[in-house]
């Protein structure tokens, strides 16, 4: 039991959850903004493996971080275009749209890979956003090195709530967005663009889930791995019903998911051998399903999720 | 200039929209060849000679169909009911482990016996994965395309773990594999010193039966109500929950069975390796099918076509073979748009 009490004790150990919560934070946040729009969008897995090659790439070939981070952004913002177009204006399932996207922007990603980077014998490293302590905020026991000497993209991942969570409540852009999935017909009766505001909020969102994806590789790992994403844009899904899509609570989700995660790893040091590794592995999935079954009872959907709009049909 | 639903679907549309998809994605992926400076008529010769220039080219490519038939029936029959079944890829491989658990020297019968019962136990094993999914979402309302996905990885990490440890085989030299399965249990070959398995009539099989069973059974009537609308099947007395599961059931059992064919008729031994992602390709094999079971042979074998003949272009030309995926993906999607046609007329006005 004290191995136990000393894993939950140690900074590492939230420190570690922040990092792992700050890709599922971006992620979550992206597919919210597109399903209170009412746009599910199951191209995230895609969208976030097109962001972490992207943004990696770019900088592997002598582009500053922050300009990464913005190929990312862009690469994200284009397929949440094709995402928007397909499932917007013409109407087309949610569901296989987004899940072709996946297979798209991965296969893209792949292929992109393998034409820049024909052999390399192992994936190349590049120099990634390094840990930036907050001055005095960093000194704060536990709470400091925990939360404040993060990498500049997790502070981008916490900013990014709180201005997604003031958009969508306090500004008329955001009462938009939720109006138009909510009761688009009403929306329009407002005056409201519906296919704009579900395109450009379909385009937003995607844009944060490939930086979402982009940290894997630029704030992570470091590299770009085939199958790197490795089921996170699924959880994130997952989370947005976690979260009753709200920011806040997303936010709460991704970090007690990244919690959870960082224990598991120490656990798996302290059991060892005892259970086989892949117990371990399967935990983070097999708690995804659970939250979704614990709060899919409550789940209070954006009315008008995964129904397309048609202007002067009812 | 608008869009207007058609009333019917005009016979030639049914040909000419997938048709006309089929060249738009080869089009469209046309432009990463160019990039990577391939000469791109030169490229799809390869493809296309590389899947079925020669005899052997040509079973490879039945080879290569014959679970992509499974696992497209699958996902065609669990769509028209509106079941969001993406677990193909889960049921597939807990259809496999179920199939060398049994045929792999647990019990020994004649092949009259053992082939059947690991054809029946691996169906069973994948129609009891996907049960779980399917009453979450009839029970609490869990979305079933999280949860079908989500498995997908709680699975195959399962697999893992079962061929790293209780079913590793110890003549295996110690790579992560299972023991083979016995002669006895191991589908026949079509064609000798080939790789082309009995797993293909059975295959066709099932999409016959599918295709009976969707369009011409009182089942298959209820299962197109649910899909088309819910409240409305309710509403005429449809027992819906139980029309969903039923779906889900004989959806999961088809992906097992691909799991079945590909261990016992093809590889021999269970590894993490067994299936280059055939649950999910089987849903791009669905929707160019447009869930039509007897189309969905034609679909498997134009992706079986793509990926056998992306492999050779890529062996002989040297660009990556994840252009298979590329053409797979861009099709579905150009399909997709396609769908548009056979649905909606264009009017100008």
């Amino acid at each position: 039991m004290s191995e136990i009490v000393d894993i939950l004790l140690s900074v590492s150990l939230w420190a570690a959850a922040l990092r792992i919560a700050s890709p599922l934070i971006l992620g979550t946040l992206g597919e919210l903004i597109c399903e209170r729009a009412g746009v599910l969008n199951l191209g995230i897995e895609g969208i976030m493996t097109a962001g972490a090659m992207a943004g990696w790439m770019a900088v592997y070939q002598g582009a500053d971080l922050w300009t990464g981070v913005a190929v990312a952004a862009a690469i994200g913002m284009i397929l949440g275009f094709v995402h928007g177009v397909f499932t917007v204006p013409l109407g087309l399932s949610q569901h296989v749209t987004g899940l072709g996207l996946t297979l798209l922007a991965t296969s893209l990603s792949y292929f992109t890979y393998r034409m820049i980077l024909p052999d390399v014998p192992s994936p190349p490293r590049i120099e990634a956003f390094q840990p930036l302590p907050i001055p005095i905020l960093s000194d704060l026991p536990i709470v400091g090195p925990a939360v404040f000497e993060q990498t500049a993209l997790t502070y981008f991942a916490l900013i990014a709530v709180a201005v997604v969570a003031y958009v969508l409540y306090k500004t008329p852009l955001g009462l938009a967005v939720r109006s138009v999935g909510e009761n688009p017909a009403a929306a329009e009766a407002q005056g409201i663009d519906v296919y704009a505001v579900r395109i450009g909020a379909v385009m937003v969102g995607s844009g944060l889930m490939a930086v979402g994806g982009a940290f894997l590789t630029m704030s992570a790992f470091n590299a770009f791995f085939f199958e790197m994403v490795a089921g996170r844009g699924w959880i994130c899904i997952a989370l947005v019903v976690f979260s009753s899509w709200r920011p806040g609570k997303a936010l709460l989700g991704a970090f007690l998911f990244g919690a959870f995660d960082a224990f598991q790893v120490r656990l798996q040091q302290v059991v060892g051998g005892d259970i086989p590794y892949q117990i371990f592995l399967m935990l983070p999935y097999l708690l995804s399903i659970l939250a979704l079954i614990v709060m899919s009872r409550r789940a209070a959907y954006p009315k008008a999720l995964m129904i397309p709009y048609r202007k002067g049909e009812r | 200039m608008r869009l207007e639903p058609r009333s019917g679907v005009p016979v030639h549309l049914t040909v000419l929209a997938p048709a006309c998809a089929v060249v738009l994605a080869l089009a469209l992926t046309a432009i990463p060849l160019l990039w990577a400076d391939v000469p791109v008529v030169r490229a799809y010769g390869l493809i296309f000679e590389g899947a079925l220039g020669s005899q052997f080219a040509l079973t490879e490519t039945l080879a290569r169909a014959t679970p992509l038939i499974f696992t497209g029936l699958a996902a065609a029959v669990a769509f028209r009911a509106r079941l969001w079944n993406i677990g193909g890829e889960g049921q597939l491989y807990v259809g496999a482990l179920t199939a060398v658990a049994i045929g792999s020297g647990a019990i020994v019968a004649p092949p009259a016996v053992m082939i059947p019962m690991i054809l029946l136990l691996g169906a069973l094993a994948g129609a009891l994965l996907m049960l779980i999914p399917t009453v979450l979402k009839l029970r609490l309302g869990v979305d079933e395309v999280v949860t079908t996905l989500l498995l997908n990885f709680v699975v195959l990490l399962f697999v893992s773990m079962m061929i790293e440890g209780p079913m590793k085989d110890p003549m295996g030299m110690g790579w992560p594999q299972t023991a083979p399965v016995v002669d006895a249990a191991a589908l026949p070959k079509l064609i000798a010193r080939t790789r082309v398995h009995t797993g293909l009539i059975l295959a066709l099989a099932a999409a016959v039966a599918v295709w009976v069973l969707v369009n011409r059974t009182a089942w298959g009537f209820e299962m197109r109500a649910v899909g088309a609308n819910p409240a409305a099947a309710r509403f005429a007395g449809i027992p819906v929950a139980r029309v969903m599961i039923r779906v889900g059931l004989i959806s999961g059992a088809l992906a097992g069975l691909a799991g079945v064919g590909e261990v016992a008729g093809l590889k021999g031994y269970l590894t993490l390796d067994l299936s280059p992602g055939f649950g999910y390709s089987g849903i791009v094999v669905a929707m160019l099918a447009q869930l039509n079971a007897l189309a969905v042979v034609i679909s498997a074998l134009f992706v079986a076509v793509v990926f056998v003949g992306a492999d050779f272009m890529s062996r002989s030309i040297g660009v990556s073979s994840y252009l298979a995926n590329l053409i797979v993906a861009t099709s579905l999607l150009t399909m997709l748009a396609a769908s548009l046609a056979t649905r909606y007329r264009l009017r100008w006005r």
